[in-house]
């Protein structure tokens, strides 16, 4: 099949970027989008043109580092997939593609489609962790879990930090990851020390970033490729509530 | 307070306050509109013009009422400017987004039904809050037959107070501002009638997003309770409310 892609193309951080338009004529139906962008750069190196820096890892979405808005949705038109899981036969013949970069202060374009998704480490550097004592493991039986409660929080976990809710929300926010960091040890016995804790200093940093506020869209868990749901976010809302009424003063 | 400022500093809290204070104007909504639906009684506006005295005269219902002007105006310009500070979240934007493919288009125009709501209501306060409070309102004088309950009633000139009764042994005797006969002149005005149209259609889709949302900001999500939640969101907020106001217009433009 033969595409034209409209592909966003920025020297650095600070340079002003722009579309270019490329033509690929011998695209398999069978590629994922990342290997039909390995065709490109091949094209782009031939001309001794500079190929166009895109972030990828695992190619089989679980890492969460193939950040590419298509055709107007993070990941492109398939749903509760990365872009390394979406294939060229869910595009047809002659179409436009138009890739662009998250867009979010918070991630800063690095390259090209390459983005700074380090604001998401600082949130889970802030409390997105539980702190134990080095020592043996407990036999499991110690801490009994329902196991619905399990599930939930097997749920939350699932989130591999992508962003791709941040590039679907109209705020570009970030409070369905967050909340799925927070979920995913507010469930369990093993969080709830640091839970209120937890709850205001990932939010803070959060705010501290530059991620927009939640206003109830939706369309971060439409556009999550693990369909991380917004109960989530309701659940972050509470524990951060709770927290902000009931923990300890600083 | 310093914790307590900095707790509503936080993006959450910000939309805590945007959740709690629409939740509040949505009850409001249904006191207005039972007030309101007296406008149907098909006798001269005399409950109606009745239930606007004791609207503005009663200490309680004044004071509750200053508090509801200063709300709408908080959760106007407070929203608002959580619209211009969630943009700066990107300064960049998309050449090109596919919104309907992952949210519902209410959810993403909040911000201009609320402006378009703010403008209906500043309309509306003209047309009907500020000519019965500073403007010349006529007055009507409504006579009962004890005897037969009969009711019959026709304008008559100013007096000082909003209301006058006497009760001369056979009759009740009521002299009132006459706002009945201000909303049915109002109406009589083809735009003005559209314009309200307009107004609930922007009430409507503001709270088909609106109430569920406050619900999800103030941490309330749980599948026994969405259903229930988002039911009277549409139904309620979203058709049976905006649907009765809009009728009141429409009533007085037809007789």
């Amino acid at each position: 099949m033969k595409i034209t892609l409209k592909v966003w193309r920025q020297k650095n951080t600070n340079a002003k970027g722009q579309f270019e338009t490329y033509k690929l004529d011998h695209v398999s139906e069978d590629m994922s989008f990342l290997e039909m962008f390995d065709v490109l750069n091949e094209q782009l190196i031939n001309e001794g043109k500079e190929p166009v820096v895109f972030d990828h890892d695992c190619r089989e979405g679980i890492c969460g580092m193939c950040s590419m808005y298509i055709n107007g949705r993070p990941h492109g038109p398939k749903h509760g997939v990365t872009t390394c899981q979406l294939h060229m036969r869910s595009f047809k013949d002659g179409d436009i593609i138009v890739v662009e970069p998250w867009r979010a202060a918070a991630f800063p374009v690095l390259k090209d489609l390459a983005v700074d998704r380090s604001s998401f480490d600082r949130i889970m550097a802030a409390g997105g962790f539980v702190s134990v004592n080095a020592g043996n493991a407990q036999d499991a039986n110690n801490l009994p879990i329902g196991k619905e409660v399990a599930d939930e929080a097997f749920m939350s976990a699932a989130c591999i930090g992508c962003g791709a809710c941040v590039a679907a929300c109209k705020n570009a926010s970030a409070m369905l990851f967050v909340s799925a960091k927070v979920s995913q040890l507010a469930l369990l016995p093993q969080g709830q020390p640091e839970a209120k804790r937890r709850a205001l200093a990932m939010v803070n940093q959060m705010d501290a970033e530059g991620f927009g506020a939640c206003t109830n869209t939706g369309a971060c868990s439409a556009e999550c490729p693990k369909e991380i749901s917004l109960s989530n976010i309701a659940r972050l809302n509470r524990e951060f509530l709770s927290a902000g009424f009931t923990a300890q003063a600083e | 307070m310093n914790w307590l400022t900095r707790f509503l500093k936080s993006s959450i809290g910000k939309k805590l306050l945007m959740a709690l204070t629409g939740l509040f104007l949505c009850t409001f909504l249904i006191i207005h509109l039972i007030g309101n639906l007296q406008l149907f009684k098909s006798d001269g506006g005399m409950a109606f013009n009745h239930y606007a005295v004791f609207m503005t005269s009663n200490p309680l219902i004044k004071t509750v009422s200053y508090g509801l002007y200063a709300i709408i105006l908080f959760h106007a310009f407070w929203g608002l400017y959580l619209v211009s500070e969630n943009k700066k979240a990107r300064p960049v934007a998309y050449a090109v987004v596919d919104g309907k493919a992952n949210s519902h288009w209410t959810s993403r125009w909040m911000g201009v039904l609320g402006t378009l709501i703010l403008a209906f209501i500043v309309l509306h306060m003209t047309n009907f809050w500020a000519k019965y409070k500073f403007g010349e309102v006529p007055y009507v004088h409504y006579e009962r037959t004890i005897s037969t309950g009969e009711l019959a009633w026709s304008s008559t000139d100013p007096i000082v107070s909003k209301i006058e009764t006497f009760n001369d042994g056979m009759t009740e005797h009521t002299v009132v501002k006459d706002l009945y006969v201000v909303v049915a002149d109002q109406f009589k005005e083809l735009w003005i009638v559209i314009l309200y149209i307009l107004g609930m259609f922007a009430i409507s889709f503001h709270l088909v997003h609106g109430f569920k949302s406050a619900f999800q900001t103030l941490g309330i999500h749980h599948s026994k309770y969405n259903g229930i939640i988002s039911f009277i969101g549409i139904w309620v907020f979203g058709i049976i409310i905006p649907i009765l106001f809009a009728a009141m217009p429409i009533y007085f433009f037809i007789i």
